[in-house]
């Protein structure tokens, strides 16, 4: 089997990451952040240590600023319901996930002004646009790091810059970056990041958070649920400190535990060594989609400029089909179809039939990838 | 041998100036907040009252946030 879905959730999780859920139930099981005694102290040290972990991948001076959440989706939802208001103008791009493309639309309905700065199609973004669009001023600036569906990164420094000239906060989705480029939030004035825990990070799904730049004011962002903290508990209101005040309900302990040990491994292995080997791959598989007679490839075809994620199609075959031949003749699993990508599938000009999406991870051997080849050589072929 | 307590608003706060005070090889230890202080956290940090100026300068200089430190009774 070669597993070539790692922008969906990466497969196989380093051992570490099992090891550490497995000890959080069988020797933590306490409620973090809930009662004093030992096994929720050290529940609580656990997730505490995540915490400081994500802050240091990032570049984040406060682990207290780092906001656990269910998701990437979880994470960009606190941030934009949290931050707009009626009357608020907030700029995107044409690349974006359904993940910031659907909340836009709705508080759109709710008053809010949204403006979609176009994409080439190779999924590049055009700064002198971008300056155009924040002309009128802006509240926020939303973009993806990196597009789920081609791959191609965002100069987020150059677009931050520019945000915070005209007065907007910039709110980045590293849902396809993190652990996988390098980033610094400080450096690269980045003012809220939403990042996932189960992609680049290794960790299980259903963790991800939103790190808050020092520049964030959090007094300006409400929270997207209210409940227990274990904290001030005398009170009805919801905290203002951090992280309690956007952290409520029992956390995702054990997932949460398995993302600490994501973060490890990646710190451990080095973002510049795991960024050349996936260079490296992807490279090989730009070059070796783009010899197959027939088959278009997606993006900047440039391996420096993107992530390991390469979107194909081949001339009048279903995509749909080419990934049900991958998977039952050759074990090759991927991802075909939009992707949750609408707005990215009509700047390439691939809507609505979609790509087929092959995304490398630390673990994608070379000889995968072109056991992968050899199987889109075959299908193309008969 | 008298002791103090830290407390925090959060438990995040608590966890993290365990750590920050451990590194700097202090004798701390988290334990249910005792009653007859605040109860904005569940969780306090023990340490001995010997070390009240250390911990206090520690816990500046990692800009640890804490709702007070104070001695313990007997």
């Amino acid at each position: 089997m070669i597993y070539l879905d790692n922008a969906a959730t990466s497969f196989p999780k380093p051992p570490q990451v099992i090891r550490a859920m497995n000890d959080f139930l069988e020797r933590a099981g306490g409620n973090p952040g809930r009662s004093g005694h030992r096994l929720s102290v050290e529940a609580g040290r656990i997730v505490y240590d995540a915490r400081e972990a994500i802050a240091e991948l990032f570049g984040a001076r406060d682990p207290l600023r780092v906001i656990f959440t269910l998701n990437a989706t979880h994470a960009l939802n606190l941030a934009l319901r949290g931050i707009l208001r009626a009357g608020d103008r907030v700029i995107t791009t044409g690349i974006e996930h359904n993940a910031v493309m659907r909340p836009l639309r709705a508080l759109e309905r709710e008053g809010v002004r949204v403006a979609v700065v176009p994409c080439a199609r190779d999924g590049s973004l055009d700064l002198s646009a971008l300056r155009d669009a924040l002309r009128p001023g802006a509240r926020l600036v939303v973009v993806n790091h990196a597009s789920n569906v081609v791959g191609t990164i965002l100069p987020i420094a150059e677009i931050a810059r520019r945000a915070r000239a005209a007065g907007a906060w910039v709110l980045v989705d590293a849902a396809q970056t993190a652990g996988v480029v390098p980033m610094d939030i400080e450096a690269m004035e980045i003012d809220l990041l939403a990042f996932t825990g189960h992609k680049g990070l290794y960790g299980p799904p259903g963790t991800g958070g939103l790190v808050l730049g020092e520049r964030v004011d959090a007094a300006m962002i409400e929270p997207l649920m209210r409940g227990g903290t274990g904290s001030r508990s005398e009170f009805e209101e919801q905290p203002d400190d951090l992280p309690d005040k956007f952290e409520c309900g029992t956390p995702n302990g054990v997932g949460i535990a398995g993302l600490g040990a994501g973060v490890r491994f990646v710190l451990e292995r080095g973002i510049e060594t795991i960024r050349a080997h996936e260079v490296a791959l992807t490279r090989a598989l730009i070059e070796g989609l783009s010899e197959i007679p027939g088959v278009t490839v997606y993006g900047t075809r440039d391996a420096e400029l993107q992530t390991a994620t390469v979107s194909f199609t081949v001339a009048n075959r279903r995509v749909s089909e080419i990934g049900l031949r991958l998977d039952e003749e050759f074990g090759v699993l991927c991802r075909v179809g939009l992707h949750c990508a609408p707005a990215a599938h009509r700047t390439i000009g691939t809507f609505p039939e979609g790509t087929v999406r092959f995304a490398a991870s630390v673990f994608t051997t070379l000889d995968e990838i072109r056991a992968a080849l050899d199987a889109v050589r075959r299908i193309v072929q008969v | 041998m008298t002791c103090g307590v830290v407390l925090f608003h959060t438990n995040s706060a608590a966890l993290r100036a365990e750590k920050v005070l451990q590194r700097a090889g202090l004798v701390v230890k988290l334990i249910p907040t005792p009653r007859e202080f605040s109860s904005d956290c569940g969780i306090a940090l023990r340490f001995e009252w010997q070390d009240a100026a250390r911990v206090q300068q520690l816990l500046d200089a990692a800009r640890v946030e804490r709702a007070s430190i104070e001695p313990m009774g007997g």
